[in-house]
């Protein structure tokens, strides 16, 4: 059967099971636009800038653990991709990316909109490829599918240029593939899973540290068990919230530069660290002489390079974090027959009780005001009035960490921020491809009035296509993060962060369609996310919060995590802020 | 916290896929974390589909097990052994073109004989040689060759073998922490033709 390249792309998409491409036609891709034209079953949602293709993708993929897509044209739409691309690699979510390319005999003649876009996205993928020969179409398309969701997941990216799309092809599409390089370890070694499950029963102060590898290997379930199994508490890096529940009495909830005080104690005092998806990223551990410096400490990762990469780890397991898991839950099933020994459980209670102390010592607070909306209880009313249930999306800044603080999560696959690369703007577009992925679901996007200027032109994408999001900016009028660094750090030398000339965000979502509710008053607030909820369409609400509000717990970078700065700091204090940064 | 050892030049081996761009992401690897690179040759095995790359890195214990992890980590990337902990023969060549005067002739033709290099080229004022060896050797024609002059030199940059016949590069893998999987047909294969060793 012989077909066009652009009929073998749709028909390879749809053969991966594939229902929605994010995408924004252009000259090098037209030969596909034109056969979607008359395409059935796949739905194409038009965005409005290529790197919101790219981030709706990533919100496809991360709340429904399928691979999602964005087929963009050559030359500027593959630059401005860019950075979904990166951040789709920082955050390991996966997903496959499809370019146009000027004709292969016009490459490399700085043609009309040619850029070099496999030189391009060579370090920000886990993998590409140019198709220089429509013959290797299918199966390239097929590996790219494979390398996304497989081993460690990541974005992958496909150059096609425009003569391989308008020429007629052979049309096979393998059932199979095998890639002799490429060969991912699954099962963990089981000599190293009997180690840890000795370690772990006979630590006295363990602590479970996962991330994001839970949330993509799906093994939610497996933590919660081996916690509950062996009475160790959990906590959760950004990029794992919802992987235990924030409410469960073993979670520490988040930890690292704005995680809760207990999380980072516990951390820093515990004789046995079990990392489970997580990578030691620096803000993190913090200054990493200091991380948890008496804690054996076992890691749990598909991929081998994350191992010893910041922190040295003493028992390493390679594997899949469900499987190794499964398999760990097993081994400490057979080590306690004889039951847990008394010293051992005599031991954990004390933990519990340090712990229980810190708790109540320092948790989580913010000073309430009558006057002026606090962010942190915006939050609480978004996770109240949700009941834990909606599928969260936010920007990058304070609200995102204030979000990750006080978001009461339930499940996993249900919060999708940038962690990695932080990239602002993330909110809206990954919002949409979540609902697109969810129609019936109430997805939420958190987002800073910073941030969401970065990416406000969706609003008319998700008008279009009927995507209701419900955007909450937690809007203090600056690039908060900035305002806040630059308060505590760079003593309160303010320097190009005010944002308050606008715009009025109630008025924009209006010119897009969309409707727009503002609240300047605490009391308003709960009234005006109501009427967010439950009108349909989606909405803009402009949460008018206090200025000056800072996230607290902050680790400065570069700092210890256990000497972490608990509310806004006196003179002395961010003088000690001051010198123990590092430089970044 | 990762103890630093003294940091040593290391040779490793990498089987990668013989594919357009597999250059640029061993090298853009090597630039995007910061490792620094010697030397760097790379060409066809007895199989067309694979090439071979002998790379000269510097760095200490700990930045080797990262450069080694993420070779590995590239999809092109089949194979990755750090010869350096075997017993290996490494070889690199040179073409020299040093002045030859009347009075130096007989000298420079002396030394690439102690050498075993060769005259490839000849001009009223020049010798072009050929010379082969390790890099002690090749360093020191190199310096017995300075005085008279020289115009131009290239270098090949190191390639390397390990001597004996099997299983080593199973062993780096081990060193990894990857546990293979039961080997897969095509891995038989490569075998057969001879790619391994």
């Amino acid at each position: 059967m012989k077909l066009t390249g652009a009929r073998i792309f749709l028909e390879c998409l749809k053969r991966e099971g594939v229902d929605v491409l994010f995408g924004l036609p252009g000259g090098a891709v037209l030969p596909i636009y034109d056969a979607l034209y008359d395409f059935a079953g796949l739905r194409h949602i038009l965005v409005r800038q290529e790197a919101a293709a790219g981030h709706a993708a990533e919100g496809y993929a991360r709340t429904t653990g399928k691979v999602g897509v964005c087929l963009v044209t050559s030359g500027p739409a593959a630059t401005n991709l860019v950075t979904a691309l990166q951040d789709a690699y920082m955050d390991s979510i996966p997903i496959v990316a499809f370019t146009g390319q000027v004709p292969t005999h016009m490459i490399g003649n700085d043609a009309f909109q040619e850029a070099d876009n496999v030189g391009i996205t060579r370090p920000c993928t886990k993998h590409n490829f140019l198709v220089k020969d429509g013959k290797d179409l299918g199966s390239t398309i097929k590996e790219a599918f494979y390398l996304a969701a497989t081993g460690r997941p990541g974005p992958v990216h496909v150059d096609l240029p425009k003569d391989v799309l308008v020429k007629e092809w052979p049309f096979e599409y393998p059932d199979k593939i095998h890639l002799r390089s490429y060969n991912p370890t699954y099962d963990g070694h089981p000599g190293q899973i009997k180690k840890a499950a000795r370690a772990i029963l006979k630590a006295k102060r363990p602590v479970l540290y996962v991330g994001g590898g839970i949330i993509s290997s799906d093994a939610s379930e497996e933590v919660r068990r081996l916690a509950e199994m062996t009475q160790t508490p959990v906590t959760t890096t950004l990029m794992g919230l919802g992987a235990f529940p924030s409410d469960h009495p073993l979670s520490l909830e988040m930890l690292g530069m704005h995680g809760t005080y207990y999380a980072n104690m516990a951390v820093h005092d515990s004789d046995c660290l079990i990392a489970v998806g997580a990578r030691f990223d620096d803000r993190v551990t913090g200054k990493v002489e200091m991380f948890a410096p008496n804690a054996e400490i076992i890691h749990i990762d598909i991929d081998p390079s994350s191992i010893s990469k910041n922190i040295q780890v003493h028992i390493p397991i390679v594997g899949d974090c469900r499987r190794v898991l499964a398999r760990l839950i097993k081994e400490v099933e057979a080590e306690t027959q004889q039951g847990v020994p008394s010293l051992a459980r005599e031991a954990r209670k004390q933990w519990h009780d340090q712990i229980a102390r810190w708790k109540a010592e320092f948790p989580l607070r913010y000073d309430w005001d009558d006057e002026v909306i606090k962010p942190q209880y915006v939050i609480q009313e978004i996770s109240n009035l949700t009941r834990g249930e909606a599928l969260i999306v936010t920007g990058v800044g304070q609200h995102q960490m204030w979000a990750a603080q006080y978001y009461r999560f339930k499940h996993p696959r249900a919060w999708c921020t940038s962690g990695g690369l932080g990239t602002m703007g993330y909110g809206l577009p990954t919002a949409m491809g979540v609902q697109a992925a969810h129609p019936d679901k109430l997805v939420v996007n958190i987002d800073g009035d910073g941030s969401f200027q970065m990416n406000s032109q969706e609003l008319a994408t998700v008008y279009e296509s009927r995507l209701p999001v419900k955007t909450v900016i937690i809007n203090n009028g600056c690039h908060g993060m900035v305002r806040q660094w630059q308060e505590i750090i760079y003593k309160e030398r303010y320097c190009s962060i005010d944002l308050s000339s606008g715009p009025d965000f109630v008025k924009l979502a209006e010119a897009y369609g969309c409707v727009g509710i503002r609240a300047t008053k605490p009391s308003e607030v709960v009234p005006a996310l109501e009427k967010a909820f439950s009108t349909p369409g989606p909405i803009v609400v402009d949460m008018v919060v206090d200025r000056e509000e800072n996230v607290f717990p902050m680790v400065p970078a570069g700092g210890a995590n256990k000497d972490m700065i608990l509310e806004r700091p006196g003179k002395e204090a961010k003088a000690k802020a001051a010198k123990s940064q590092t430089g970044f | 916290m990762l103890n630093n050892s003294e940091p040593q030049k290391h040779t490793i081996a990498v089987l990668v896929e013989n594919r357009f761009g597999v250059l640029s992401r061993v090298a853009g690897l090597f630039s995007a974390r910061g490792y620094n690179i010697e030397s760097l040759s790379v060409g066809e095995t007895l199989d067309p589909t694979v090439s071979r790359m002998t790379l000269v890195v510097r760095g200490d214990a700990f930045v080797i097990e990262q450069v080694i992890k993420q070779l590995h980590k590239l999809i092109d990337v089949i194979k990755v052994t750090d010869l350096t902990e075997e017993n290996h023969v490494e070889r690199e060549m040179i073409l020299v073109k040093v002045n030859a005067e009347p009075t130096s002739r007989a000298e420079i033709l002396r030394i690439a004989d102690i050498f075993r290099a060769k005259v490839v080229d000849v001009t009223p004022a020049t010798y072009t040689l050929e010379a082969t060896g390790d890099e002690s050797k090749v360093t020191a024609i190199v310096e017995l060759l300075r005085p008279f002059g020289i115009q131009e030199l290239v270098r090949t940059g190191k390639v390397a073998i390990a001597r004996g016949a099997k299983a080593r590069l199973r062993r780096a893998e081990e060193k990894l922490g990857k546990v293979r999987e039961p080997v897969p047909e095509s891995r038989d294969a490569a075998r057969d033709i001879g790619f391994e060793d």
